[in-house]
This record gives structure tokens, C-alpha cells and sequence, in this order.
């Protein structure tokens, strides 16, 4: 029975994409097989992140007006055997595609993968409705900010109206020394106002940046960080494992990794 | 260093902007799920003030009345501080001996659970 994920928030730049593409990864690490959908037309990033964009030939839009099979637009991740990207139209926009068109496709993907995950673009537009209308599950990326959870809570609302009932939160960017200091909202801040089910929480992590420049997974690490652990959980969680939630203060740099922070910004 | 550790001690207290934050998305969230207009909002406000004025006269300074997310579920919070009880309270002949006429206690706390 293969699983149709939609990773979504409302507001555009909390982590949607990042996430997708870490989270896909981990999951193809666990030995499933993952196929991650770009589904933001026009506007596409995915690939990127995954440092497949060289290999992209054919697109969603070109499997829709059936000009090519699904088979042929599905990029291969060599470096994680299970898993393969879907990638979106980088020329045209967003009315490209229809929904009942996404719900086929998707349906197709489902067939022949243990995960389908996609990655949503920002807005409840078209895009949005594109993005979920093959979905039977979706994870809600928030940050701890009040724009980031306000739309979190609308695209709930969306989500139920549109019958998808199975919805988890994760908390993104998460930044434990202003929680601590009463500076930003904690997990349960987000979660006592939102009220949807917690499957993960992610610390604020410099890597993040350097591993989208270099198009590497952060959870591709040899010595993955506090931000890549916690994608693994999830990975895990959705697998059906109970892993525990660390607490507050783990998620946070030590004061070694503070202190080398501080070294190579100064000396080196 | 000193002064942003008193500053860190102090700002847990229910001034800290963290705790801003989740007040004033539990008050908007309140008012996106429910989609009601301000406008309907205020008529709201008047009719039910018009309904339990006819039998309390209400203390106009400490009068709340604001829609809240609690959990899944939106409150309508409504504190009405009771100044004294209206010697001869008129009733109104129709339906309103049923819902309304039920006793308005004191500092009266309607909820209604809604989607």
C-alpha cells in the first residue's frame, strides 16, 4: 500500500522544499522506494536541492500532454538507489495542469512506489490545488512565527474541506535558545494553537544553506547534524516507529559547536 | 552580559514576545476559522448586551467579548460584570423565555464549540 504525501504550509520559504528533499531521501534510505514530486510549475527548486537540475529532460507537464512516458521523466538519484524526482515545468506557470490531471498522474506514481511525496508551492491557489489532489496524507511545515502559523492553520482548514484527513505538523527552524529566552514560540506553543498532531521538530541549522549550494541532502551526511537527525526521525516516525521527541535543549548547539562556530568565523 | 541576563530572566513573564505571539495568534486564528465579519461580529455583540441588559444592568468598564481558539475548538468568550439586578425584568412573550431567560448568571461564560 503505497502512501500519497503532500508537503505543505501556506506561506512560502519556511521549508517545504528542503524538506521534501531530505525527508524523500531518508525514507530511501530506509529501503523504501520514494518518488519525490516537484509540483510547484514554473517556479521549480526541487531539483536543486537534490543536485539532479543537469539531468532533468522531460517534466510533469510533458507526462500530462502525453508527449513522453511517466518512465522517461523520472530522474534517477544515483547516490540514493531508491529514490527518484518528478520534476515541475520550469516554463510555464502554474494553470498548466489541472487538477483530475495531477489526481492521474499521482495515482500512476502511487503504483509503482512505497511514497509519493509532493512538494507543494506557497499559496492555496491552483498550485495548491494541484499539489494535493492526488494526496491522501499531508505534513504541514510551520516555522515558530505568527505569518508562518496563521497560514499553517488556513491550509488545515483547506486540507479538511478537501477530505484529507491524516494531517501532522513539523515545526521548522526551530531556534531553542530564544525559546528558552522567551524570544520565540515553543513546539508547544505552535502546537497547543494549530491542535494537529506533531511528528517533527526541526532546529534552525546552518548546514542547510550549504548543503542547498552544493545540491547534497543534508541526511546524506557521513556525520549528519541536529536538523538532519531530526529528518531521520520523521522518516522514522512515518514508518510507524515511536521515536522519542528530544528534549529542547539537545536541539541546540553545544557549547563546543558554538565556540568552533565561533572560531572559524574569526580566525579562518 | 548582565543586562541581558536580567533581561532574559525577566521577559518569561507574560510580556515576553513569545508569549505575545501566542496570544495574538489564538485571538486571529479564532477569527479565521470562524469567518465571521467584524460587522457581524459587533451585531452580535450588541444583541446579546440588548438581551442581557433587559435584566442586569452590566458594568460597561470591565465588558469582554471576543472569539478565542482553544485547541481545535473557537469560544466566544463573553465576560459581562453584573452592576445590580433590574428590579422588574420585562419578558418578552416569545421564544426568547427558552434560551435566553434560563438565568444569565453572573460573569456569564457563553462557549459554542464551531468548525
Amino acid at each position: 500500500m503505497s502512501r500519497v504525501i503532500v508537503v505543505t504550509s501556506g506561506k512560502g520559504g519556511v521549508g517545504k522544499t528542503t524538506l521534501t528533499a531530505n525527508l524523500g531521501t531518508a525514507l530511501a534510505r530506509l529501503g523504501r522506494s520514494v518518488v519525490v514530486v516537484d509540483a510547484d510549475f514554473g517556479l521549480r527548486n526541487l531539483d536543486l536541492l537534490l543536485g539532479l537540475e543537469n539531468r532533468v529532460v522531460y517534466t510533469a507537464l510533458e507526462v500530462i500532454a502525453g508527449e513522453c512516458r511517466l518512465e522517461q521523466a523520472l530522474v534517477k538519484d544515483k547516490r540514493t538507489p531508491n529514490l527518484s524526482l518528478l520534476p515541475a515545468a520550469q516554463t510555464r506557470n502554474k494553470t498548466a495542469a489541472n487538477p483530475d490531471q495531477m489526481r492521474q498522474l499521482i495515482e500512476k506514481l502511487a503504483g509503482s512506489h512505497d511514497y509519493v511525496l509532493i512538494d507543494c508551492p506557497a499559496g492555496i491557489e491552483q498550485g495548491f490545488r494541484n499539489a494535493i489532489a492526488g494526496a491522501s496524507e499531508a505534513l504541514i511545515v510551520t516555522t515558530p512565527e505568527v505569518a508562518a502559523v496563521r497560514d499553517a492553520d488556513r491550509v488545515v482548514g483547506l486540507l479538511e474541506a478537501a477530505g484529507i484527513s491524516s494531517i501532522q505538523l513539523i515545526v521548522n527552524r526551530l531556534r531553542p535558545d530564544m525559546v528558552a529566552a522567551g524570544q520565540m514560540m515553543s513546539v508547544e506553543d505552535v502546537v497547543e494553537v494549530l491542535a494537529i498532531p506533531l511528528v517533527g521538530i526541526i532546529p534552525e541549522d546552518r548546514e542547510v544553506i550549504v548543503s542547498t549550494n552544493k545540491g547534497e541532502p543534508l541526511v546524506l551526511s557521513a556525520n549528519p547534524t541536529l536538523a538532519a537527525q531530526a529528518i531521520q526521525r520523521i522518516a522514522r516516525r512515518l514508518e510507524g516507529e515511536t521515536v522519542e521527541f528530544p528534549k529542547l535543549a539537545s536541539l541546540g548547539e553545544s557549547f563546543w559547536e558554538k565556540a568552533k562556530r565561533f572560531l572559524n568565523q574569526k580566525v579562518l | 552580559m548582565l543586562l541581558d541576563f536580567l533581561d532574559q530572566l525577566f521577559s518569561r513573564h507574560s510580556g515576553s514576545s513569545r508569549e505575545q505571539a501566542k496570544q495574538r495568534l489564538k485571538l486571529i486564528l479564532a477569527h479565521d476559522r470562524t469567518d465571521l465579519t467584524p460587522a457581524a461580529l459587533e451585531a452580535m455583540r450588541l444583541e446579546i448586551l440588548g438581551v442581557v441588559s433587559r435584566y442586569v444592568e452590566l458594568d460597561s468598564e470591565g465588558l469582554q467579548f471576543h472569539l478565542a481558539a482553544e485547541g481545535g475548538t473557537t469560544a466566544l468568550i463573553a465576560n459581562l460584570p453584573i452592576r445590580r439586578v433590574k428590579p422588574l425584568a420585562p419578558r418578552p412573550e416569545d421564544s426568547l423565555q427558552q434560551d435566553a431567560g434560563a438565568a444569565p448568571s453572573e460573569g456569564g461564560h457563553l462557549s459554542s464549540p464551531s468548525a
